[in-house]
């Protein structure tokens, strides 16, 4: 009964919005439809979707790092492409048999984990931080996109797969299980939407229990005054740098998915516009909850890519405002905002004053 | 015993030496009050003891053990806390998550909620503890930072003018709260201006003065030296 109660706590603990039967009630509805979703639509739609969900990990891993964590990293995107291009390499070289894809996949996000683990030790260790942190994770992401985009002559090449430059690699073999009596192979449509769909359920619970954990109570506590947090005897560092990990895996597994979704990746996929908008995401959904970064997300890239129907540039300039207007108007994000006084509403019924 | 000693503990910023020579020692179980004007180099002291700023020479000795490279973590760890001079709380958080992310440090479940009550009760925070802690007035802030610090179970409390901005009664309450700690076990050095609060906790008094100590003794032999008085009225620089 206890361990039952300690369960809830974490699920719907004091650093998460959304509780209680309505929003459990809620969050089931949209789940069923979610499930529901492949049976009403075409496959192309499906897969479209798909696209869409494999960018919500990194956006939920920003939310960690940034919202919860309190540090801004401008450079999410050198692990979405370093784990992008492992699976590539991997999987060129050595094929999709043996359910080796999932070995791939998961040696792609061990890659950024690893990556993530240098440099955030150079990072929080040297007691970097605020602006500083994002110039340096920007800087990462930009150095990677400049490398990989001249890595277009036959020199450059890792085993049999060549990286190609500026036209990035493709050709890879998407994810594929293995399975008794042949493996399935999850083309960008149904089977894969249910893995991502699934995935993403398993992030998003997993992440609430976090937050609301001892780990999650040290992280605020150090977004909220640092110098506090030292002060009770946590070594701040260690809890900066263990966000940074799981934000990376988080935004690795996005591009992992990514590149198996559409069997290829580009650098421009590590680029100034690309690095941008995962922090354009999560700050007009609300970085401080994960509810609403989820939301927002999903809510930004439909509205995006409805915009870039008329044109990209013109949605980008749209993304830009909407950015600008979030900070402005609403500088914990607008459904983080909205959410707060939905509640005051309500409690203001409750009690009248 | 001393539970807290510093030897020859120097500190200065550039040319300007900011803590000379200082040698102090803390009886366990007491608890001491350390006084002198601005700039006497009261809160580089205490910097210097959490281990916020390096010393340019000399050591501290904490319980038996020499912790002058420690970082502050870890010298929390061993059994040190501190309450700041401006409440170092989480605003954006309600008081009582305030106290249970210091408690969770050796608490969890169901202990860890009756501990958190206690100190809501203890610190007069019981009707509040729901509210944000930026929301608080600023007695309350004051009292859920001493809450936070003592909520590590410290065997050596660190207090930065506990009562600044406090009104007579909540100094009174404060310092009843500081014996009340005392009286189980911990030992106390706080930085205060306030006599009254100095008077009522205080057996042992220690006056910096530029950087120095000036001098020791008990509150009524430090008031009556006429040497304290001049340097509080800016004429002892001479």
């Amino acid at each position: 009964m206890t361990s039952q109660l300690q369960f809830v706590r974490l699920l719907q603990g004091p650093q998460t919005l959304g509780r209680g039967p309505l929003f459990w009630g809620a969050t089931g509805v949209a789940l069923l439809a979610a499930v529901a979703y492949p049976l009403l639509a075409d496959g192309y739609t499906v897969g479209n979707t798909v696209y869409f969900f494999t960018w919500a990990f990194m956006a939920l891993g920003l939310c960690v790092v940034w919202g919860y964590g309190g540090t801004l990293s401008f450079g999410q995107t050198a692990f979405f492409g370093l784990s992008g291009y492992t699976y590539g390499v991997l999987t060129l070289n050595f094929g999709a048999a043996y359910g080796f894809t999932l070995v791939a996949l998961l040696a792609s996000l061990v890659f950024s984990a690893a990556f993530a683990a240098v440099l955030g030790y150079f990072l929080y260790f040297g007691r970097i931080s605020g602006v500083f942190l994002g110039i340096v994770t920007l800087s990462v992401t930009l150095v990677f996109e400049r490398f990989m985009a001249q890595t277009a002559g036959p020199e450059w090449h890792i085993g049999i797969a060549r990286l190609n430059g500026y036209n990035g690699m493709n050709g890879m073999p998407p994810l594929t299980l293995p399975w008794f009596g042949g493996s399935i192979v999850l083309f960008p449509d149904v089977g894969l939407y249910y893995l991502v769909l699934a995935l993403l359920v398993l992030t998003y619970l997993g992440l609430r229990i976090l937050v609301n954990s001892k780990f999650g109570n040290v992280l605020v506590a150090i977004r909220e005054n640092p110098e506090r947090a030292e002060m009770l005897g946590y070594d701040v560092r260690k809890y900066q740098l263990g966000a940074f990990v799981i934000g990376a895996v988080l935004a690795g597994l996005s591009g992992t998915l990514y590149t198996a979704w559409g069997q290829y990746i580009t650098p421009s996929s590590m680029s100034i516009t690309a690095a941008a908008l995962p922090i354009v995401w999560v700050a007009v959904g609300g970085r401080g909850d994960l509810t609403a970064t989820l939301i927002g997300t999903l809510a930004v890239l439909s509205a995006f890519q409805a915009l870039t129907i008329y044109g990209s540039q013109y949605a980008l300039v749209v993304m830009g405002v909407l950015l600008v207007t979030t900070v402005l108007i609403a500088p914990a994000g607008l459904i983080v905002t909205f959410a707060k006084f939905v509640a005051r509403m309500r409690r203001g019924r409750k009690e009248p004053a | 015993m001393s539970i807290l000693e510093t030897r020859g503990l120097n500190k200065h910023f550039g040319g300007l030496h900011v803590t000379a020579d200082v040698d102090l020692a803390l009886e366990e179980g007491e608890i001491h009050c350390l006084i002198g004007p601005n700039g006497a180099g009261k809160s580089t002291l205490f910097r210097l003891i959490l281990g916020e700023h390096t010393p340019s020479s000399g050591s501290i000795i904490y319980a038996g053990e020499e912790i002058t490279a420690l970082k502050s973590f870890q010298r929390i760890r061993r059994g040190m806390s501190v309450k700041f001079q401006v409440p170092g709380i989480f605003k954006a958080l309600s008081a009582r998550q305030n106290l249970e992310i210091a408690l969770q440090h050796h608490l969890e479940g169901g202990s860890l909620n009756a501990e958190a009550d206690r100190l809501l009760a203890f610190l007069n925070l019981s009707e509040v503890g729901a509210q944000l802690a930026g929301n608080l007035s600023h007695g309350q802030k004051q009292w859920l930072e001493i809450g936070m610090a003592i909520s590590l179970k410290p065997k050596l409390l660190l207090l930065d003018e506990p009562t600044a901005g406090m009104s007579p009664t909540e100094t009174y309450a404060t310092g009843e709260i500081v014996k009340t700690l005392n009286a189980g076990g911990v030992t106390i050095l706080a930085v205060e201006h306030d006599m009254s609060f100095v008077r009522q906790v205080a057996r042992r008094v220690t006056v910096l003065h530029l950087g120095r100590i000036f001098t020791q003794g008990t509150i009524d032999e430090v008031v009556a030296d006429e040497r304290v008085a001049a340097i509080y009225l800016g004429h002892g620089h001479a």
